[in-house]
């Protein structure tokens, strides 16, 4: 995983409520089974007609001025747990996404792939968005602030989220490499209190 | 290994009433992760994944980075693997499925999966394949007092057995398939008191629309939901499992409801339940799970089902939802949310103060992980059972599982289903997620028992009305959303 710390971009502002997995990601093209390039396929029914013509919107236009901070509304990756709705807007060049609150699964995934979650309540929004103008916003993970124009915010994020962005973990290995030994002592355990759930599975 | 905490509110001493979730989560943890800076407490915690189902759409890349990263798998037979969600429902389906397509394609990389790293794997042509969610407990995979995680949002169906069930990415799947462990953060917890008792036709589909109708479709968000009530405890697990099911669409990472007798008789024989020299020892221990009187949870709700209609949804998210013999109400005041509302009613093509009964369908979808279990099927045969689909419109019942298609079928469903004009189909998640060859067309409108009535879910441009298997046949015999509960008794 690519680690994360401080990002200066502009901005791709799509501020409403509850932007789900299947805008996001719609369910058809999760018969890719690719993980790279699927930045082409991001809202891709809000970016392309039925008929594969392109539709004037605020994501094309982003991109083309290279937008890295996505900012939403509430609720932002709600529904499904695809994980192609991170992967598909890391690919399409978002790191960061602020929002008033995350879809539990999706947030979980941000962090899997190098994309930093921030929640941050309207008012603060507001306030950074009109900082912001057309410019560019600074996000740094490192003081664990952002800073648009005049505006410096902090957000806040778990050491461990924080910890596991900054250096790119990847989080198999360090379970393997730090809890290897109680996950062993903990299903010895388990075995003797509960030796149903070691049952050999006849399928 | 989990040793308390000298803070009495960060982990309550072992005597203290503890909460369902919380002993399901105490009992699983590896270790804690060490609280940050700050923080009066951590709630991090390194858990133990007891179980794991997969399917085709979520889990090739999983099985990639275990191989570029030259990992095994942990312990093979604490994974369940079957395709669902891809699959074709149509009745010749084994015979097509080699006709190169993507959706064959997928099915086939999750077979050389599974056999490349040894997982206990049901494939398309077993009489037990089916739904993830509908398949797990049947075969007795699901328990109660495990945690149980799965490369799919309705994991939370699980819950209705008193696990701890929940959602994952595709990343976590390959930690989940290297490790049996994840790191979680310890959710807040919500306790639904359901009183009252539901009236003739009134199912648990409905009491979760109008939950979420009720209190919004973020009002859980993150949390672990328990679902309490004399209501609860006389609900078959059947419905229990669509409770549970529709707890992610409230935003929950976790709905749960207490393991009683209910879930032990449910489990005793099955498959993969404990073996009998082992069952009643396993029951004394899902005994002990329930919430002891007087454990605190963070937030409680409550939804009265006395005089409680069937809920149908009218916009593009589950909290839409009105009761049948209303109206799609006003636009909200506040000026995100009347924004929202114009757009969903955009979308949907209504209008305020439409009757909810008015409302015309092009297709009726029964089936899903929430509704496709043989009680949901029986309540739509019942609807069914002497009437005709209505002129143009499309009807589907698919069952959740192909136990759940022999059982019908034992019982001559298909046969009543098959005269009222609907198609009889294969198993497997079908029209609820358009990723098979059944979908909406642009602009068509659905009644459907699935979980999702977002844009694009059911097909692009589709137009999905949420509602229980019963509603579903009554809007299919009809040709629009109508009350179950005014059809006339079709003469024997």
């Amino acid at each position: 995983m690519k680690p994360f710390d401080t990002l200066t971009s502009p901005l791709l502002v799509l501020r409403e409520n509850r932007i789900d997995t299947d805008i996001i990601y719609p369910a058809r093209f999760l018969l890719l089974m690719q993980r790279e390039g699927l930045g082409d396929y991001f809202c891709r029914d809000r970016r392309i007609d039925p008929d594969g013509n392109a539709i004037p919107n605020p994501i094309d236009e982003a991109k083309a001025r290279g937008a890295g901070i996505l900012v939403a509304g509430r609720e932002f990756g709600c529904g499904s747990s695809r994980e192609q709705a991170v992967w598909t807007i890391a690919d399409f060049g978002i790191t960061c996404v602020i929002a008033e609150s995350f879809g539990e699964i999706f947030q979980a995934n941000c962090l899997r792939n190098g994309v930093l979650p921030i929640v941050l309540d309207a008012a603060t929004i507001d306030r950074l968005l009109a900082a912001c103008g057309e410019g560019e916003m600074h996000v740094d993970l490192v003081s664990r602030t952002i800073r648009a124009g005049d505006e410096t915010v902090a957000f806040e994020i778990s050491d461990n989220a924080r910890e596991r962005l900054l250096k790119g973990w990847d989080e198999t290995g360090m379970i393997q490499s730090r809890w290897g030994e109680d996950i062993t002592r903990f299903e010895a355990a388990q075995k003797a209190s509960q030796p149903w759930l070691y049952e050999a599975l006849d399928i | 290994m989990n040793s308390p905490k000298p803070d009495a509110a960060a982990a309550p001493a072992a005597t203290a009433p503890r909460t369902l979730y919380r002993k399901l989560w105490d009992s699983h943890v590896i270790a804690e992760v060490p609280s940050g800076e700050g923080e009066a407490e951590s709630r991090a915690a390194l858990i133990h994944v007891d179980r794991h189902l997969l399917h085709e759409c979520s889990t090739h890349q999983s099985f990639e980075a275990l191989r570029v990263n030259e990992r095994k798998v942990h312990r093979r037979e604490t994974h369940l693997a079957v395709p669902d969600h891809a699959v074709s429902t149509s009745l010749d389906r084994l015979e097509t499925i080699d006709t190169g397509n993507a959706a064959g394609a997928q099915v086939e990389r999750l077979a050389s999966n599974v056999a490349e790293f040894d997982i206990p794997y049901v494939p398309l042509d077993d009489a037990r394949q089916g739904i993830v969610h509908v398949m797990g407990p049947e075969l007795g995979f699901t328990l109660p007092g495990t945690t149980l995680a799965c490369g799919d949002s309705h994991t939370s169906t699980h819950g209705a057995f008193g696990a701890l069930a929940f959602g994952i990415g595709a990343s976590d799947c390959e930690t989940v398939l290297a490790t049996n462990a994840i790191v979680q953060q310890r959710a807040d917890t919500v306790k639904v008191e359901l009183s009252g008792a539901m009236g003739p036709f009134v199912t648990a589909k409905d009491v979760a629309l109008a939950l979420i109708g009720k209190y919004g479709a973020g009002f859980a968000t993150g949390c672990a939901v328990e679902f309490t009530g004399e209501a609860v405890r006389a609900m078959s697990m059947a419905a229990r499992m669509t409770l549970c099911n529709m707890a992610i669409e409230a935003g929950a990472r976790i709905g749960l409801v207490a393991p009683d007798e209910t879930t032990i008789e449910y489990l005793r024989g099955l498959p993969l339940a404990p073996s009998p020299a082992l069952f009643a020892q396993a029951a004394d221990y899902w005994r002990t799970l329930p919430s002891d009187p007087g454990a605190l949870y963070d937030r409680t709700v409550s939804l009265d089902l006395d005089g409680l209609a069937p809920q149908v949804t009218w916009g593009t998210n589950p909290q839409d939802a009105a009761p049948v013999d209303g109206t799609v109400p006003a636009a909200p005041v506040e000026a995100e949310a009347a924004r929202q509302h114009a757009k969903a009613l955009a979308y949907m093509g209504l209008e305020t103060g439409m009757a909810i009964e008015q409302i015309g369908v092009d297709v009726v979808f029964i089936g899903s992980c929430t509704n496709g279990r043989i009680e949901d099927l029986r309540a739509a045969a019942d609807v069914a059972r002497g009437r005709r689909v209505a002129q143009g419109v499309r009807a589907l019942v698919v069952p959740g599982s192909m136990a759940v298609r022999q059982q019908a079928e034992a019982e001559g469903l298909d046969a009543v289903f098959t005269e009222a004009g609907f198609e009889w189909r294969m198993a497997g998640c079908s029209m609820c997620v358009a990723m098979n060859d059944d979908r909406l067309g642009e602009g068509q409108r659905s009644a459907s028992t699935s979980n999702r009535n977002f844009e694009g879910r059911q097909g692009r441009g589709g137009r999905t009305h949420l509602m229980s298997p019963a509603m579903a046949a009554a809007a299919a015999v009809t040709g629009h959303v109508t009350d179950v509960r005014k059809l006339e008794e079709v003469p024997a």
